[in-house]
């Protein structure tokens, strides 16, 4: 097995060994206090200013809520900071030493950055716990997953995981046929997979009853503190229950910024959601 | 006995030379009997006295003398020993057949001795050419002025040029002026005179004739004069460079009507892959239908070739546009949003149609007739003309561009398939009614695919596998020019018929095709959607 | 239930692997017996024609299994695979014609007998080596999988999919013919390669040849199965049924989906090349026909038949409808491409599982 690894990496001649590279997590460098940076961003789509100017900073280790109203640019965000969309200016660094305009998503994801989907989407024809397997952190690369074999502590981690998300009695069903909170979960539990740095949830209780959201609301705050989140939601009273800090979204760029309360009691803000 | 005739001529001559002297043109021998007198004139013995009566004929006039003159240069003539009658004589075996020069009757089989030769020799028969043509040269209808000398041109020596040289003074009508001093000078290229020939480089400077190319290259290999050699050489390159640029005019222009005829096949396509996302493997079946429409309907009316074209395009629009309409409704509706199963789906249905058309029809390919008004060309120059049938089809292709253009962004129907294609659910939730919006869009494109097989049974044949050489082009043009994007399609298809054209000379018809195929391939892995992309989140959906 | 069902389905040697295998087995077993010791006339007895015609399905049966890997587990719609099936039959039919050596109608014990014809001096330089049949079964298995490695890895890197791939393994294919149509190409142009006399000292014509060569393809058909089982099962065939359902999830958990793309194609073009290898001295010609699109279209219709991403679907609709292509064109010709026509119709609409998963149904409801 260790001799697969060893070819696998002589193929791959565009990297250096990994003995001598440093590892993913260990080039990020958040020395500075921030893990993310995005700066003077702009992307359009046909003229439409989706993004335009947009500097938003993540600490590490810190949970941060994005609002805004439809069309405020915090998906197009989270493509940018992901890789699948390239603004048109700007810069966007992971903690101050990656480059995120330079690399694609699956590099962006074994960097450490993690993201859950507006729509929830997991594998609808692999088993839960297949859909755990994928997102584990570890060489994602063709060979070894063509020899891989789960180990005990794998199969350990994936457990434990299912036990955190509630889906433990469904580890054998077709995710396609959970039902869409527990899709939610599901992906959640993708992202604790993952083990990523920096976690981007977008909309994680949209169809959750209120036990659900609570749990949801729990397990981010868990989160916070090893890795960084940053969640986007509409629903105040969930954003309300785990943020100590706010970011307000418009039209492409950060209207306002604080806690919850701040937020609130900004008049900008106030015009922007209940119009004038 | 045979004095007479002699004596006959002889008066005739001198009371011609009385009337006609420095006359250009005279028809005064109308009369046959006179004719027939002077004809006499041939029985005589001295090739003087038959150059006499042929420079007589030559200026007779008469409808015949043309042809007599020629037969005697081609030892055709030949005079009855009986009668001294002058006939057209051809051999058979050992006898010759001889016909009446002016009823064009035959007069029966004669034996070789009953026969005798109008014989002539070698200056005569100069003489005799040059007297042919100077019977047209001075004829009193300027086309057959004309003709005759372009006819002249190809073989013309330094002699006839000094000829043109006293029919120009004449001359009224201007083309055939201008004829006569093209011919002049080319003329002058073969004379002695050093002067001549440097006048003549010069004042043929820039002519694209074929004849000119030749005679200068000859020059300016085998001259022995420098300054001749010099003058050709510089006048020749000026000559390929003029060429060679219409020759990539030409180019261009084939590759343009190709462009059109992609585009014609390629824009139903457009339509109904572009804007409604379905994949027709079918497509080209509805061009063939359309090709088959245009051929029936020319059987019906046979001698109606011209109506029958105008009547088909109505005809295999609604023919193609029934059937597409009939595969949506049939087959299509129930596979939105899996591309790879209309895919299939559709080819299955391409199969049914081809054989189809073999079982009704038959498997032989058909030719469709083209009507007189598409054949022929427009001569630019002497190497650069642009044929008809090409040119209509350039123009057909753009009023089904534009009526296009038209139905989709102006009319209703137009809005809402750009509205279903945008937002299927959202343009339902306005009171679209989808189904019917999706039934009309893929009848448009079928119907487009129809018109596009009435303007290909025009230049290629009608057969059951037509449709299968068009529907990879087809798709590459769309999808070279960006799905969606009828701009797209229009350049795509422009640039990719020019593209080809411009390889083919270089690589031949088959290499040139692989490696437009090949770019492709290679672009759209550049560029996934094409010149003119979609952007947005609506292009990752 | 469901679970053992499913958890069944990811042992490499599930049922229905093993039912697959043993009925492999056995036909082949039983085709040799009937075929070496029933004598001829009797009516138990296996001609070499039935032979030869088995063998001729098994070849396609593998170039559907090597289809529906990539369609079925890793959702490219590939319309390029007949390709591959050709290539590897022209390497084939190269070893083939230089084994004719001086046998030929012209007698050049060096060229064979359409470069005599066109006057070709010299054997061309990609022509070299292939008298050796070590040679010939590398360049079997290198042609197609370079082809498909160097297209996989512009097509892929660029992240065409779905459509548009289809559609340019379709001009693909095109190309490809209308350059193997050119007799400059030196693959014997409209005619192809054709007239060959042995393999490997093995008479082509003799009944023990054909009877191995039938043999060999159903060994190569059982172990491609297998191969593509074993990927299938594997967490690499877990990730290619994830980039079939949601590609750009899939990049986000970190996956190389070009990677992983470019290998399971390739790995299938050269089974495709394969089954293409065996194909031609079974059948005794190769030519351009074989690049023909409609025959990479008409491989994905035996999958979707037989049931997409199954593989023994494949099998079975290879299988299934090459014997009524053979029968119908024997007795009715001109129905076949209507009946071929209905079938591509009929499935995708009504049976977009394939023949197995609708008796696959019906027998659990049975149960």
């Amino acid at each position: 097995m260790s001799a697969m690894n060893f070819i696998e990496q002589i193929r791959q001649r565009d990297r250096v060994f990994d003995f001598i590279q440093p590892q993913a997590s260990s080039r990020l460098d958040v020395s500075h206090g921030n893990i993310l940076y995005l700066e003077d961003i702009s992307v359009s789509f046909d003229g439409f200013k989706a993004i335009n100017n947009l500097n938003l900073y993540i600490k590490e280790g810190e949970l941060r809520c994005i609002i805004g109203p439809n069309g405020a640019g915090k998906t197009t965000m989270m493509d940018i900071i992901t890789g699948k969309t390239r603004p048109d200016t700007g810069s966007a660094w992971f903690g101050s030493r990656i480059n995120l305009l330079e690399l694609d998503e699956p590099e962006i994801a074994e960097a450490g950055i993690g993201r859950k989907f507006q729509k929830p989407t997991v594998f609808e024809n692999h088993l839960v716990v297949d859909n755990l397997e994928l997102a584990m952190a570890g060489n994602k690369s063709v060979i070894t997953s063509l020899f891989a074999r789960l180990s005990a502590a794998q199969k350990e981690r994936i457990d434990e995981v299912l036990e955190t998300i509630g889906l433990k009695d469904n580890k054998y069903r077709l995710a396609g046929s959970l039902s869409h909170g527990q899709k939610q979960w599901l992906e959640i539990g993708m992202l604790l997979m993952q083990n990523p740095k920096l976690l981007l949830v977008d909309e994680p209780v949209a169809g959750m009853t209120h036990q659900e959201m609570d749990r949801t609301a729990e397990l981010l705050k868990s989160l916070a503190g090893q890795h960084s989140v940053v969640v986007v939601e509409h629903d105040m009273d969930f954003v309300r229950s785990i943020a100590n800090h706010v970011t307000v979204l418009h039209q492409g760029s950060v209207l306002a910024e604080g806690t919850m309360d701040q937020v609130q009691s900004n008049p900008k803000v106030v015009e922007v959601y209940l119009g004038e | 006995m045979p004095l007479l005739p002699a004596l006959r001529s002889a008066i005739l001559l001198f009371i011609f030379s009385i009337f006609f002297i420095g006359q250009a043109s005279a028809a005064p021998v109308a009369d046959e009997t006179e004719f027939k007198q002077l004809l006499n004139g041939f029985t005589q013995k001295s090739f003087a006295a038959k150059a006499n009566t042929a420079q007589q004929v030559a200026t007779s006039g008469h409808p015949k003398a043309k042809q007599v003159l020629e037969a005697m240069a081609e030892s055709r003539l030949y005079f009855r020993k009986s009668d001294q009658l002058v006939v057209f004589a051809d051999k058979d075996g050992r006898s010759y057949v001889l016909t009446d020069i002016f009823s064009n009757e035959t007069l029966g089989t004669f034996s070789r001795r009953e026969v005798s030769k109008v014989k002539t020799n070698n200056s005569l028969r100069a003489k005799l050419g040059k007297m042919v043509a100077e019977i047209e040269l001075k004829h009193p209808d300027a086309s057959v002025r004309l003709a005759a000398v372009e006819a002249m041109i190809p073989k013309l020596k330094e002699d006839d040029a000094d000829l043109f040289g006293s029919l120009i003074k004449e001359e009224q009508d201007e083309s055939v002026k201008k004829a006569l001093q093209f011919g002049i000078y080319i003329g002058y290229l073969d004379s002695s005179k050093k002067e001549r020939v440097l006048n003549a480089i010069e004042a043929l400077d820039g002519e694209l004739e074929p004849i000119v190319r030749n005679k200068l290259t000859s020059l300016a290999n085998n001259s022995d004069d420098k300054d001749i050699k010099k003058a050709a050489k510089k006048s020749l390159k000026g000559i390929e460079s003029k060429i060679s640029i219409f020759s990539n005019l030409e180019t261009i222009y084939f590759g343009i009507s190709l462009g059109s005829i992609l585009i014609l096949a390629a824009i139903g396509l457009a339509i109904t892959f572009g804007v409604m996302g379905v994949i027709n493997m079918a497509h080209g079946e509805l061009i063939m239908l359309g090709a088959y429409t245009t051929y029936l309907i020319q059987q019906a009316m046979p001698n109606h070739t011209t109506a029958s074209i105008f009547l088909a395009i109505p005809a295999a629009f609604c023919v193609s546009g029934m059937v597409g309409i009939a595969i949506e409704r049939g087959v299509i509706r129930f596979l939105y949003g899996r591309p790879l199963e209309t895919l299939l789906a559709t080819f299955g249905i391409s199969l049914i149609l081809q054989q189809l058309v073999r079982t009704v029809i038959s498997p032989q390919n058909r030719t469709v007739e083209t009507p007189a008004f598409m054949s022929g060309s427009i001569d630019i120059n002497p190497i650069f003309a642009l044929t008809y049938n090409r040119l209509y089809i350039i123009s057909f292709c753009i009023l089904v561009f534009i009526a296009l253009f038209f139905i989709l962004k102006r009319t209703r129907l137009g809005l809402q398939v750009r509205a279903v294609s945008q937002n299927r659910s959202m343009a339902k939730a306005m009171g679209v009614r989808s189904d019917w919006v999706d039934a009309m869009t893929f009848g448009l494109g079928s119907g487009v695919a129809g018109i596009a097989g009435v303007a290909l049974s025009q230049i290629t044949n009608v057969g059951p596998n037509m449709g299968q050489s068009y529907i990879i082009d087809s798709f590459m043009v769309v999808v070279f020019g960006g799905v969606g994007n009828l701009w797209g399609t229009l350049v795509a298809g422009l640039s990719l018929g020019v593209a080809n054209k411009v390889l083919e000379p270089m690589a031949g018809a088959v290499l040139a095709k692989i490696m437009v195929l090949v770019f492709i391939i290679l672009f759209i892995q550049k560029r996934p959607r094409g010149l003119f992309p979609q952007k947005g989140r609506a292009a990752e959906a | 239930m469901l679970d053992k069902a499913l958890m069944n389905d990811r042992l490499i040697f599930d049922k229905k692997t093993q039912s697959f295998l043993a009925i492999l087995t056995a036909v082949a077993l039983l085709v040799s017996l009937l075929n070496t010791f029933v004598p001829e006339g009797h009516i138990l007895h296996c001609s070499t024609f039935t032979v030869t015609l088995l063998g001729k399905y098994l070849c396609y049966a593998l170039l559907a299994v090597s289809v529906d890997l990539v369609w079925g587990y890793l959702g490219i719609l590939s319309l390029g695979h007949g390709a591959f099936f050709a290539l590897g039959g022209y390497a084939m039919g190269m070893y083939l014609m230089r084994q004719i050596g001086d046998r030929g109608v012209y007698g050049d014990p060096l060229l064979p007998d359409f470069m005599v014809f066109l006057n070709w001096k010299e054997l061309p330089w990609f022509w070299h080596g292939f008298d050796m049949f070590w040679f010939a079964s590398l360049m079997v298995i290198l042609v197609p999988g370079l082809l498909a490695f160097v297209f996989g890895w512009m097509a892929f890197r660029s992240r065409v999919t779905g459509v548009y791939l289809s559609i340019i393994t379709q001009a693909l294919t095109y190309a490809l013919q209308q350059a193997f149509f050119r007799n400059e190409m030196g693959f014997g142009g409209n005619n192809g390669l054709t007239d060959f006399k042995e393999i490997m000292g093995f008479d082509l014509q003799s009944d023990a040849t054909r009877l191995g060569l039938f043999l060999c393809t159903a060994l190569a058909l059982g172990l491609g199965y297998m191969a593509c089982r074993y990927i299938v099962c594997s967490k690499l065939g877990r990730v290619a049924v994830a980039v079939r359902d949601a590609e750009s999830r899939t990049r986000f958990i970190g996956y190389r989906v070009d990677k992983v793309k470019l290998w399971i194609f390739t790995f299938s073009a050269i089974l495709a090349g394969i089954a293409g290898a065996l194909y031609v001295p079974q059948v005794g010609i190769i030519n351009p026909g074989e690049f023909n699109p409609i025959n990479s279209i008409e491989i994905v219709i035996w999958v979707a038949v037989g049931g997409r991403a199954t593989l023994y679907g494949a099998v079975v609709g290879a299988i299934l409808i090459n014997y009524a292509k053979s029968t119908f064109t024997g007795w009715l010709p001109d129905a076949w491409l209507f009946a071929l026509g209905g079938i591509f119709v009929f499935v995708t609409l009504y049976l977009p599982k394939g023949v197995t998963g609708f008796l696959n149904r019906k027998q659990e409801q049975l149960a």
